[in-house]
């Protein structure tokens, strides 16, 4: 058993994608051999700066000889059959064997050496390998992230020959860019491989790379009584910038700390790719940085640290001069500039959009107990910051800015802050923010974006959602559930739908009536002509929809039936965010067919059900509703089920069915009021009460009685029971 | 302070001497500025032109960047409205190209075992002229001296041979060498004289004139008149029936530092920008393809 290693070393590989590019190289080397017929006992793949490394140990010295049969035509199919077989064999007819009226081919190779397969293998990988990006370099027709200067392999210590577009294979690579050996080396196998690197100073393993980082690091500011501030993003960014990565303290013009420390670190860590450093105990930044240099300078570092030093401060100064400008801007130059900024062709410019949260928060801040002035004042505020110097200089501080300017400007604190944090929560991991003022504009900004792209007709489709409806969805679902907001999402987006088509009318009415403009002064233009009245009819239309009548008439058939789509969008993201949570997703959807769609309520009583279906009542009165639901459904095909109270006291009526019949009756009003209430597991109790009559009936009662009366009344009986269940539930969507 | 051990830090005007050293012992033509504004030294046709084809090429050259929306009155002590670039094409790369870069950086006096050299994923573009390529910003202590760029496509066409180009930004690698915060106290030569005795007037007066001065309909005409103009030169035939391509490209060149104007001014609305960028592009894209088409047809 031996061992492969292999490298291609190339020009430097961008840090982003090295991690991605070793565990390509460990599958496709994987697949290829397999392929082949190989197997091993361990392979491990590298990326760094400059190479791509493999090891495999345990490889033998050959793929296995290989016998096999194959099935092939009958002997009495026509001939093209046999044709085709043939061909696909590589054989002749009296290379076959015949057995039972079958064709068989025997087919027997000889194993190949792992060299060749593995040189074969190489160049396949190379020419397929699926960087991100990748170029041709001089005049040769290979494609690699960046031009390959070398390709080392080696099987059991022996050179494995062979050459991809002109790059001889060897046993030779190279060490750190500027303080290795300045040579080319050879190396015998993978354990000489990795000493002789380190001895040039290249640490080969990612892991290695970010320990040395974070331990250096940590030790320059220790040194210094300081911390490190910890950024795992940008430690995986540096441990592929660098072969020998060696972190070294800087000093920061301390003038910088008055700087928001967000523009600070991201400035340092977008640009420069610095750590920032803090004082324990204390709040905000300390005027040092970390930078992760490459090598270990001959003069300590000093030379390096100060330069590294002085164009930080250039950066800096970048940022203080937006941070001043800015401030000289404000929000109302910075609205106007909205006016100008597409959001989407279809979805008018940012100003329109900030009209559309801003009525949206508006009418949200009641249900959350928020000061709907507020509301509305910060909605108008929280997209300014994007036309701000500083937000064009980061995207990333879109938010922060506006929260920082806005209190500068003498915004309270409550407008301030919803400003901040209104794209809160991002992902399954941010926070979620629950100032009132804060929670009604980050509903508002979600809503609307969804309600914009479902009306254009831009829905996520499989993987593809390219405006972040899920995380919107998801957004808008966590500010309402860990808010315990108590909103009808329903006539919320028919009213922002609303708003959205009175402001798509309203625009093209401006138009119509700014192309009537010169006609109408002209004289040209005859009041009761026909463009006149089209242009008073639009602008009525959208007067019609544009005062408060948006919100106080009634969702229309059409709009709600428009509308289910959203909701059955919001409730898979619901089933989603709860099966994460362990919550299964059938009972979801059965409580989602009820058609409500204030999710607090929806969530607590998928709890409820939950519980009640972990029962013993619970589990046997869902199989006594299946049985039910099964019959009356056998009934429904035949014609409408017989309508009608139940009656007892028949003659002949057995216990059971009375029972049952008062038991029904008993759960409906006691689920009613219990509902009413909002206390579901009430209703549950109630509906548990039901177990015992349902088993007792259908042990004791035949539905289909031969006597007409008596079927038609156990049928009305077993629809009352169904009936009853189906106000919690829709059991039929449940499994089980 | 200096940050450099070199025992006397090169002028600027030494800097670009030196350069032109360097590269002419690497076999460059060492070529003059184009005497047409550009944003960028990739846009000298010696550059965008001659990286299409198959004809190998090596040239180096100093081309003034003229980027009017980033004049600050004098005030900045980094940015300028108009610079230098320092640029280097060779086609097709030498195998050995980041070698011979970084002896370029030794022979202006900045030492690797000193300082942190780093080449950092870096992909260029560039829209207006439909151009791209793979390559890395080179920075020396965390500044970003050189853009170093496999040209991979130009014109909107994929080129033929890959050419490996540098674009070293003078003022801020000399201020490194020099070890100067501000531009303007660049020592220019040996003699005292300084970048800003040179320049700063300039960029007072360049800056005002490029955000309050120009008459933007006036602007506006004058790029419709020099797009007009590029496409009338690509319908012409030289004496040996060659397509005009470099006079039309000029008119290209013109049309974009119109455009910058215009932008500098504020006069671009954010929707019609790209239809400006575009337009550009597909004058530029005209040319790289007459080129092209032509020197197929001759070969």
């Amino acid at each position: 058993m031996s061992q492969l290693l292999l490298e291609i070393f190339s020009e430097e590989i961008p840090a982003r994608m090295q991690q991605g590019a070793a565990r390509d190289l460990e599958r496709m080397a994987s697949d290829r051999l397999k392929a082949a017929g190989l197997s091993w006992d361990a392979l491990t793949t590298y990326a760094g700066p400059r190479r791509l490394t493999l090891v495999i140990d345990g490889l033998p010295a050959a793929t296995p000889d290989r016998n096999e049969e194959l099935k092939g035509p009958k002997t009495s199919a026509p001939a093209q059959a046999l044709e085709g077989f043939l061909r696909k064999t590589g054989l002749t007819q009296d290379q076959l064997v015949e057995r039972d009226g079958v064709w068989f081919a025997e087919i027997s190779s000889k194993g190949r050496a792992t060299t060749e397969v593995v040189a074969e293998s190489v160049d396949d990988i190379i020419r397929h390998f699926p960087w991100p990006k990748s170029m041709r370099w001089g005049t040769g027709t290979l494609r690699w992230v960046r031009p390959i200067k070398r390709i080392l392999a080696l099987f059991d210590g022996a050179v494995i020959p062979f050459e991809v577009d002109g790059i001889q294979s060897g046993d030779v690579t190279e060490g750190h860019r500027f303080m290795g050996a300045g040579q080319p080396f050879a190396v015998k196998d993978f354990a000489d491989y990795r000493t002789k690197l380190e001895r040039n100073f290249v640490l080969l393993d990612a892991a290695d790379r970010k320990l040395r980082i974070l331990e250096g690091a940590k030790a320059v500011c220790a040194a210094k009584g300081l911390a490190l501030v910890d950024d795992d993003g940008l430690l995986d960014e540096v441990s592929g910038l660098a072969e020998w990565p060696t972190p070294i303290l800087g000093d920061m013009d301390p003038q910088f700390l008055a700087l928001p420390p967000e523009v600070v670190q991201l400035s340092m860590k977008v640009h420069q790719k610095y750590f920032a450093v803090r004082e324990p105990g204390k709040e905000g930044l300390a005027p040092h940085f970390v930078v992760v240099a490459n090598v270990e300078a001959t003069d300590g570092g000093a030379a390096l640290a100060a330069g590294n030093a002085k164009v930080l401060s250039a950066r800096l100064s970048d940022a203080e001069f937006f941070w001043t400008e800015d401030q000289k801007v404000g929000f109302d130059a910075w609205n106007a500039k909205l006016k100008d900024v597409t959001f989407h062709a279809k979805l008018g410019t940012l100003a329109e959009r900030v009209d559309r949260i801003a009525a949206l928060a508006r009418e949200i801040a009641p249900l959350v107990g928020a000061d709907p002035a507020q509301a509305e004042q910060a909605a108008r505020l929280s997209k300014a910051d994007l036309a701000s110097g500083m937000v064009g200089e980061f995207p990333e501080l879109q938010g922060i800015m506006g929260g920082y300017y806005a209190r500068l400007a003498g915004q309270p604190d409550a407008v301030a802050d919803a400003i901040r944090d209104h794209y809160k929560p991002q992902g399954p991991g941010d926070t979620v923010p629950t100032s009132p003022v804060t929670v009604a504009v980050a509903m508002a900004e979600k809503l609307d974006t969804l309600v914009g792209f479902f009306a254009i007709d831009e829905k996520p489709t499989g993987s593809k959602d390219p405006y972040a409806l899920r995380r919107a969805a998801l957004g808008v679902i966590r500010l309402v559930l860990e808010n315990g907001v108590r909103v009808e999402l329903s006539n919320i987006v028919i009213h922002a739908g609303r708003r959205l088509m009175a402001q798509q009318l309203a625009g093209r009415a401006d138009k119509l009536e700014a192309f009537l403009e010169p006609l109408r002064k002209s004289g040209d233009l005859a009041d009761d002509g026909l463009l006149q009245q089209l242009s008073s009819v639009s602008q009525k239309t959208a007067g019609v929809l544009v005062v408060d009548t948006v919100e106080k008439t009634p969702p229309q058939e059409w709009e709600r039936r428009r509308s289910l789509d959203f909701g059955l969008f919001v409730m898979d993201r619901l089933t989603v965010l709860l099966r994460d949570k362990g919550q299964r997703h059938d009972l979801v959807a059965a409580v989602f067919a009820l058609g409500d769609d204030d999710l607090v309520r929806i969530v607590r009583r998928v709890e409820a059900l939950a519980a009640f279906l972990a029962t013993d009542d619970g589990a046997n009165l869902l199989a006594g509703y299946k049985r039910a639901a099964q019959l009356l459904k056998a009934e429904e095909k035949k014609g409408p089920l017989p309508a009608g109270a139940v009656a007892t006291g028949l003659p002949n009526q057995p216990a059971e069915e009375t029972a049952l019949a008062f038991a029904a009756a008993a759960a409906a009003s006691a689920v009613d009021a219990a509902l009413e209430a909002e206390d579901f597991a009430a209703a549950m109790t109630a509906l548990a009460r039901l177990r015992a009559p349902v088993d007792a009936f259908f042990t004791a009662v035949m539905v289909n009685s031969d006597v007409a009366e008596e079927r038609e009344n156990r049928l009305k009986l077993l629809g009352q029971v169904r009936g009853v269940m189906n106000r919690v539930a829709d059991f039929g969507q449940i499994a089980g | 302070m200096s940050t450099v051990a070199a025992a006397e830090p090169l002028s600027f005007q030494d800097l670009i001497l030196t350069l032109h050293h360097y590269w002419s012992e690497q076999g460059c033509a060492i070529l003059q500025p184009y005497d047409i504004e550009v944003g960028a030294g990739t846009l000298h046709p010696a550059t965008v032109l001659r990286a299409l084809g198959k004809k190998p090429w090596k040239a180096a050259y100093v081309q003034p960047s003229r980027r009017p929306g980033d004049g600050r009155y004098g005030e900045n002590p980094n940015r300028l409205q108009h610079y230098y670039q320092y640029q280097v094409i060779l086609k097709p790369n030498p195998d050995n190209l980041q070698e011979l870069y970084l002896n370029s950086l030794r022979a202006i006096g900045i030492d690797p075992s000193l300082h942190d050299i780093r080449f950092v994923e870096d992909d260029w573009e560039n829209p207006t002229v439909g151009a791209w390529g793979l390559g890395w910003e080179v920075w020396c202590d965390g500044m970003e001296v050189t853009q170093f760029t496999y040209f991979q496509g130009v014109g909107g066409i994929e080129v033929d041979v890959v050419s490996g180009e540098l674009t070293y930004g003078l003022e801020r690698l000399a201020m490194y060498v020099q070890g100067v915060d501000n531009v303007y106290d660049l020592k220019f030569n040996k003699e005292g004289l300084t970048y800003g005795e040179v320049f700063l007037e300039n960029e007072r007066q360049q800056s005002e004139a490029n955000f309050h001065g120009y008459d933007v309909a006036a602007l506006k005409r004058r790029f419709e008149d020099m797009e007009r103009e590029a496409a009338h030169f690509l319908t012409m035939k030289g004496p040996q029936g060659q397509p005009l391509v470099l006079a039309a490209y000029d008119q290209v060149l013109k049309a974009s530092h119109l455009f910058n104007l215009m932008d500098a001014r504020g006069a671009i609305a954010v929707a019609e920008r790209q239809s400006y960028i575009g337009r550009i592009r597909d004058l530029c894209k005209a040319c790289a393809l007459a080129q092209v088409e032509h020197e197929r047809a001759t070969a």
